[in-house]
């Protein structure tokens, strides 16, 4: 997905290239679009041959889609479901990273408490949602912190491998140049986090949203989760193609609007590779 | 620690680098012990520049560290100069922070009162003046090299350590970055100690060499030079090392 947007200034390069070679013949942006328009196409074709209401065609998805939209309700589920993924991954990444960093830099802490890690990335979400419900209620904290709870283990893992490679030098230089254990974290340490936090980011939030809809499912009265299920009962395919794919859309959009600029903005620094 | 902002005291006032290590054990992969250092002992006089040379591995660097307080464990003492005044280091890699730009670099290492001090010509001085907002990766060797000597002169120093500061540089750039630090030493004193196994460096630069042996590193001998600077041109040096080289033989 990178290297899309460098790809004409390849093309422009003053190199003199062999036309045929590594050229595209379509732009990457067209690429996608016609990628997606072919499932598109796959699904259709399916939905007509199958003609049958397990699978409805895309023109069945956008009416239960505008149905929905229409009286506002469609909104306020996603924005439910939303305001969960938001608070659990701000909660798990804050807490994992936490935990991660001191057992990536303290060796005993982390001998002690490995087997409790493994233990937890084994316990399946559906476990710890239940859990959560019985014994704090069913209520919107026990939903967000068990949400939370099936994502820090793989924060930890990840933040952990990246404590364990913070460079020596630096961590030298800055306690000869005397800085601040602030100063320390957020010029020394926390810029060599950055791809492991970016990393754990992303694998989150796919990871916490799919959570997220079990949680609703199981203990919420609204969220895509919660109308998921309603739909299930109802029997209505295409009601759930249309949530899913609006969450989905939504998903594309902060990752586009939001962790990709980020991502960029933080690693300026980093010198281009030629020709790439 | 907080008298950055005075002009530095004349040399006269300060206290000069006293070392004294009389035993420094390595633990090795093999869990061995290696015995680093057996005995070493020199003084530093305030505001001048002396050299720790000796051949590879013999324990130089191992000094330094144990200077900078990186290496507390050892047997000996320390005296540093102006009662633990701060202490700059340029190490054999620049140790830039890759993502910050050559300024943010030096800026970073001041204390708080005096992030906003006038750089200007200490970056012209060492010829960084159009790299201020390059990052380091966009930097050879020999200007991040330079960004790591302006970032130990900008914290003005007590006391300056520098661990082969011009390795792994071709000559020219080498000999070009010698004389930028003798002019940026020489505008802003300051008791000097450099680690090194090139005798012409050592005697270019230098009021006093310091021979260590091979390892576990002992004293072969100290070596004063009371020549001023400007006046070491070619013809002293060919009389010079020849001298030194005999005296200490393998060194050159």
């Amino acid at each position: 997905m990178a290297p899309d947007h460098r790809a004409d200034a390849t093309d422009t390069a003053l190199l003199q290239r062999p036309a045929a070679l590594g050229r595209p013949v379509f732009g990457p942006r067209l690429v996608t679009a016609l990628s997606l328009a072919g499932l598109l196409a796959l699904w259709w074709i399916a939905a007509i041959v199958a003609d049958s209401r397990v699978l409805p065609a895309p023109p069945a998805v956008a009416e239960a889609f505008w149905r929905d939209a229409a009286t506002g309700e469609l909104f306020f589920h996603l924005a439910m479901t939303l305001m969960r993924v938001i608070a659990a991954f701000v909660l798990a990444m804050a807490i994992g990273s936490v935990i991660g960093i001191v057992l990536g830099m303290n060796r005993e802490a982390n001998r002690f408490f490995d087997p409790w890690l493994i233990l937890f990335l084994n316990i399946p979400a559906l476990v710890v949602i239940v859990l959560a419900y019985i014994w704090f209620g069913l209520n919107e904290a026990a939903a967000i912190g068990a949400i939370a709870v099936n994502k820090i283990p793989n924060v930890v893992v990840t933040m952990r491998e990246g404590a364990r490679t913070l460079d020596r030098d630096l961590e030298e230089m800055a306690s000869v140049y005397r800085f601040s254990a602030g100063r320390t974290l957020r010029h020394v340490v926390l810029p060599q986090l950055q791809p492991y936090f970016a990393a754990a980011s992303r694998t989150g939030i796919s990871l916490i949203w799919k959570i997220a809809l079990v949680v609703e499912l199981l203990g919420r009265s609204n969220g895509v989760g919660f109308q998921i299920n309603l739909y299930f009962q109802l029997f209505d395919v295409a009601a759930i193609l249309a949530y899913t794919l609006a969450f989905v859309a939504v998903m594309l959009t902060i990752e586009f609007l939001l962790v990709q600029p980020f991502e960029a903005h933080s690693t300026r620094w980093r010198p281009r590779r030629a020709g790439s | 620690m907080s008298n950055l902002s005075k002009p530095i005291p004349p040399a006269g006032d300060q206290d000069a680098l006293e070392v004294e290590i009389r035993g420094k054990t390595f633990r090795g992969a093999d869990g061995d012990a290696v015995r680093a250092i057996d005995e070493i002992a020199f003084s530093v006089a305030p505001g001048s520049f002396a050299t720790l040379i000796g051949p590879s591995g013999c324990g130089k660097t191992t000094t330094l560290r144990i200077i900078l307080g990186l290496d507390r464990e050892f047997d000996g003492r320390l005296k540093l100069p102006a009662g633990g005044g701060r202490i700059a280091a340029v190490f054999q890699e620049p140790r830039l922070l890759p993502w910050r730009t050559v300024e943010e670099n030096v800026r970073l290492a001041l204390s708080d009162e005096d992030t906003g001090r006038d750089l200007d010509d200490l970056f012209a001085v060492l010829g960084l003046a159009e790299m201020r907002s390059r990052y380091p990766g966009e930097l050879s060797l020999g200007l991040a090299r330079r960004a790591a000597l302006a970032r130990a002169f900008a914290i003005r120093p007590s006391l300056l350590v520098l661990d082969e500061p011009f390795v792994s540089l071709d000559e020219q750039t080498a000999s070009r970055l010698r004389t930028l630090l003798t002019d940026v030493w020489s505008a802003r004193p300051t008791t000097a100690l450099m680690v090194t196994h090139n005798l012409r460096e050592a005697v270019q630069l230098s009021d006093r060499i310091i021979f260590l042996t091979e390892r576990p590193a002992r004293m072969r001998g100290v070596y004063d030079i009371t020549t001023p600077r400007a006046d070491r041109d070619a013809r002293w040096r060919e009389a010079t090392l020849p001298a030194l080289a005999k005296r200490y033989s393998g060194v050159l």
